[in-house]
């Protein structure tokens, strides 16, 4: 179905985006399996609608968020957002999205709130692949407060002016497009403002390969692979991955002074 | 290399011969296939360089478990295509080499030297392909004879160290599903198993 009322949003690349067919059939989503075309596949069974998202932790007014009135309550943006994977590569994404701060607002975090964590639903008669533990369910992420709060930081709803398919983590995803693409968590059930740094899932499987930050950087190599460069998805060669995606400008001073090797 | 001794060879032979022929050439051919057709899915680049990949190590597997069949089945045939299977596991792996090489990285020096100088999995593979290239070199009948049965065939054990390689380089490839690595972990620790259980017992191995 396609949404209404969407914006266009200065905070979107120029660049050309990957097709919807691309966009729609190479996914991780490893709650419908590990392979790129199983969540194409098996996604379909995931009820979507009634969607409740629970938000709690250290903030004044905790609550329910309804996905369908987030839709209807927010003026929606595109966004393209190039989006470079840990695997390296990347696509751009029309991305139909809300500005994360403006959902979090509300809910009134407190001054103790540091961090943002969040979950996907965990439910192995929806999600065929959490029958197999590959990662310890349900999948979490978290990201610091002023991270959360930046705006190039959106809930995404949306793909090409239409409803998010199931997919790509409807009926709504967290996008982060400076970070690598496992932090932008799909389907999410429940947000938690926390004073502790929350676990998050790739670094809770594999803490040397998978930091808490996971910023876009060609500088510091995953353990196995190489990050400088990256398979653009539809190009035959690889091109230069650059520095937080390519969103140094916006987002450099949030880690001004940190050392991004040890913070990887 | 078949052509000395295809004459002697009865139709049934012949066709067994072109049958595994044929069969080892067919997922090249898919690939030929599904590049045709456009139909690589979205990142054609990994599609080719998995799939080679993905039969290079069947069927170095397949040739390591042709000795426990004759055993099984009491039939010499399974190994007299060991050769060719072998060679094919060979051509698919310098296939799929080529391909990582080319088409992935695009013959981007740095990439490929830091690669090979940093990347477990990538070191782990490449062994095993410099393993097979000896191998290779040494199939054909001229070279059997020329190194003499007892020394080729010590040789040619180095095929069980190139399927634990090629085996532990896709182990050390995936991220966090290992079932796919672990079941060729599995069937090569039974094909070594039964070929230990043989030697302990004092019987050809």
């Amino acid at each position: 179905a396609a949404l209404a009322g969407v914006v266009e949003s200065p905070l979107s690349t120029d660049e050309d985006p990957n097709s919807f067919r691309q966009i729609t059939t190479y996914n991780n989503f490893y709650e419908f399996g590990t392979g790129k075309e199983d969540p194409a596949r098996f996604a379909g069974r995931l009820e979507t609608s009634p969607w409740a998202i629970t938000v709690d932790g250290a903030c004044a007014k905790p609550g329910t968020l309804d996905a369908a009135a987030l839709i209807a309550d927010h003026r929606l943006e595109e966004r393209i957002y190039r989006l470079r994977c840990v695997e390296a590569w990347s696509m751009v994404i029309p991305w139909v999205g809300i500005p994360l701060a403006a959902v979090l607002t509300p809910f009134e975090p407190t001054g103790s709130a540091r961090y943002v964590a969040f979950e996907t639903l965990e439910d192995p008669t929806q999600m065929p692949g959490q029958r197999s533990r590959v990662l310890d369910w349900p999948y979490r992420e978290g990201l610091r407060l002023d991270e959360a709060m930046h705006p190039l930081t959106i809930l995404a709803v949306g793909l090409y002016g239409r409803v998010l398919p199931n997919q790509n983590g409807a009926p709504v995803r967290l996008v982060v497009p400076w970070k690598y693409g496992f932090k932008s968590i799909k389907s999410i059930v429940r947000i938690r403002f926390t004073e502790e740094q929350p676990p998050t899932s790739w670094n809770m499987a594999q803490p040397s390969e998978y930091g808490f930050y996971a910023n876009v950087n060609p500088t510091v190599d995953h353990p196995r692979w190489s990050q400088a460069r990256e398979r653009r998805i539809g190009e035959w060669g690889r091109r230069d991955t650059l520095m937080f995606n390519g969103y140094g400008e916006q987002v450099a001073s949030l880690y001004s002074g940190m050392d991004l090797t040890t913070h990887f | 290399m078949a052509r000395l001794t295809m004459a002697r060879r009865s139709s049934r032979d012949r066709l067994w011969w072109w049958a595994v022929f044929v069969g080892c050439a067919l997922p090249l051919a898919a690939l030929g296939g599904w590049a045709a057709t456009g139909d690589l899915g979205v990142n054609p680049i990994e599609t080719i360089v998995r799939h080679l990949g993905d039969w290079a190590l069947r069927l170095l597997v397949l040739t390591l478990a042709l000795t426990p069949l004759r055993h099984l089945t009491g039939s010499t045939r399974p190994v007299r295509y060991r050769r060719m299977i072998g060679l094919w596991a060979f051509a698919y792996a310098v296939l799929h080499v080529t391909a990582y090489t080319v088409l992935d990285i695009g013959l981007h020096g740095p990439t490929l030297v830091d690669d090979l100088t940093q990347r477990p999995y990538i070191m782990v593979g490449m062994a095993a392909l410099l393993l097979l290239i000896p191998l290779a070199a040494t199939s054909t009948t001229g070279m059997i004879k020329r190194l003499g049965g007892r020394r080729w065939r010590r040789l040619h054990r180095l095929v069980y160290a190139a399927g634990l390689l090629g085996a532990g380089h896709y182990l050390l490839m995936v991220k966090a599903d290992i079932t796919q690595p672990m079941i060729y972990i599995a069937l090569l620790g039974l094909l070594y198993g039964v070929r230990a259980g043989r030697w302990l017992a004092g019987r050809p191995v």
